[in-house]
């Protein structure tokens, strides 16, 4: 029920008016952004709030005692309760300010090198983006633990039955994406993190996929580690958070030494700051960490529920137009998926039809996605990738449809 | 033919175009027209890298000239090396390392100059050249 009432005042008129650069031209042809898995545009309410900190209250935080100090700790110390709140994280000292996804994720494997050993066991997903890869890789090479993946079926859909083959007392930490850059595919983490528990595994989600689609609930998944960036979310680029349970947060040893992150220095010894301090050495991103929180004010103002139906009604609408087109072949089909389409066409080179697509003014994304096990698997070098948000519409669709049809005839 | 004679033929040929679609189309044709690499040359070590499509260049010396064959995965691309060996192939070394590539702007393909564009212009320029840069030390 309150889902349809949500709909119902949902307008995408009158949300692109709050989005600046949705007005530009490119190459004298209006702009069709369908990149944003890769970043998501920024409202004017948001770009307000960044003009107003520079413009009214920059300084630095935590320590100063003068007015300005105090107004700018202030705001970025309730944006951490804005974070805490959506997440619905039992403490906001459990939300840790990151400069993205990839730094969260390093930081939480660079803490794991002094509770692995040799003989234990990671596991990773075949879906994940490299940076979901590559500090697993070296944690394993520090540690002597062994790196394992959990594979995939041909819709890009994770193979639970060999997950649960894999899992084993020497499993110590698995980690996976809530949802694919790459594909869309929606994985079922509440799954994992239950079975990844019952040995005693902890469990890391990048959300960095996800959190512009719905509203991970922390405690209700009760997973251990949560990742996103802000810029995926209508914020800017450069902030981001880790959510990890208290218990953990306070097993692992802090990332970065220096400012912020100490108690009490001597040349002896030094002690370390509480949560989330800890993990927060030296001077933060303190206007990211603030807008972060108004971009999530702004997305929980149109509403998540609402924003879900209507991107879905995206997906499925291009997801029609596309497989009308002659040659086209769509990867990534899993039932669960977000508005994202990665597609090839032919033997056409997704780099030849990106850059046809730019010449009239539709920004898609081509490569490998950083996600080259899929492409490995799907036996491809690319995919051409349209990714849509609560901003686009229907009639931008119809554009990119037209377009791919022209850059189609141009290149065979 | 001297690299800027042959630039300026190009140059004019582009001039007759006057939107993008026939300009893009002109290109993907002279790719058509790429003297290509021989298949046994088409190895790792023959790759310009990048991450989006993959270019592989081979470059003989003949009469103290240069000659380049190349091939690309990609159609677009492969017009874009195209047109660059029709610049640089059957040149001095000498005249290769010293040859300027303005002509790139005026013929509306300096989107490819981006550093974002992986495999870009810029580092087949840079490959073609250093292969001039090899031969024109066993000239000397």
């Amino acid at each position: 029920m309150n889902l349809v009432k949500e709909h119902a005042a949902f307008d995408v008129e009158t949300i692109r008016k709050d989005f600046p650069i949705l007005k530009r031209k490119i190459n004298g042809k209006p702009l069709v952004y369908f990149d944003n898995a890769a970043t998501s545009q920024t409202p004017q309410q948001v770009i307000d709030v960044i003009v107003d900190y520079y413009s009214n209250y920059n300084a630095n935080i935590h320590r100063g005692v003068h007015s300005l100090s105090q107004e700018a700790t202030d705001a970025y110390e309730q944006s951490r309760q804005k974070i805490q709140k959506h997440f619905n994280a039992a403490h906001s000292h459990e939300i840790i300010f990151t400069s993205g996804t990839t730094h969260g994720i390093n930081l939480v494997a660079s803490g794991f090198s002094s509770l692995l050993k040799v003989g234990d066991e990671i596991l990773v997903s075949a879906l994940e983006h490299h940076s979901n890869i590559v500090p697993w890789q070296m944690l394993c090479e520090r540690t002597g633990a062994e790196l394992k993946v959990i594979p995939m079926n041909e819709a890009g859909e994770l193979i639970l039955s060999e997950f649960d083959a894999l899992l084993n007392e020497n499993t110590k930490l698995v980690f996976v994406n809530h949802i694919s850059n790459a594909l869309g595919t929606i994985n079922p983490i509440e799954y994992i993190i239950e079975k990844a528990h019952a040995y005693g595994a902890a469990v890391l989600v990048d959300g960095a996929q996800s959190c512009p689609h719905l509203k991970p609930d922390v405690q209700k998944l009760n997973v251990d580690f949560y990742v996103c960036s802000a810029h995926k979310i209508c914020g800017p680029t450069g902030i981001g958070m880790l959510y990890g349970k208290e218990k953990w947060l306070k097993a692992l040893p802090p990332y970065q030494g220096g400012g912020e992150m100490i108690a009490e220095v001597t040349f002896e010894k030094t002690s370390y700051a509480d949560l989330p301090h800890k993990f927060e050495a030296g001077t933060p991103n303190v206007c990211g960490g603030i807008a972060f929180g108004a971009a999530l004010d702004y997305m929980n103002a149109i509403g998540f529920n609402a924003i879900a139906k209507y991107e879905q009604e995206l997906l499925s609408y291009a997801t029609g137009k596309l497989s009308e087109i002659e040659g086209m072949k769509i990867y990534g089909t899993a039932k669960e998926k977000t508005s994202v389409i990665s597609f090839n066409v032919g033997n056409i080179h997704p780099y030849d039809i990106g850059t046809i697509l730019d010449k009239m003014g539709i920004a898609v994304r081509t490569g490998h996605h950083c996600a080259q096990p899929i492409m490995d698997y799907y036996q491809i070098p690319g995919t051409i990738r349209a990714s849509f948000m609560f901003y686009n519409t229907k009639e931008e669709i119809d554009v990119f449809i037209a377009a791919l049809k022209k850059a189609i005839m141009m290149l065979s | 033919m001297t690299i800027e004679d042959v630039q300026k033929d190009i140059i004019d040929e582009f001039s007759m175009f006057d939107n993008w679609e026939d300009r893009y189309q002109y290109m993907i044709d002279l790719g058509k027209s790429l003297p290509l690499i021989d298949p046994k040359f088409k190895t790792e070590d023959h790759i310009i890298k990048g991450c989006q499509s993959k270019v592989w260049v081979h470059a003989d010396m003949d009469d103290d000239k240069v000659k380049f064959t190349a091939d690309s995965d990609a159609i677009i691309t492969k017009g874009i090396i195209a047109i660059l060996i029709r610049v640089f192939s059957n040149q001095h070394p000498k005249a290769i390392i010293e040859a300027n590539t303005d002509f790139i702007d005026q013929i509306g393909l300096k989107e490819h100059l981006s550093p974002t564009r992986a495999n870009g212009l810029v580092s087949m320029i840079k490959q073609l050249k250093m292969y001039a840069i090899a031969y024109q030390t066993q000239l000397n």
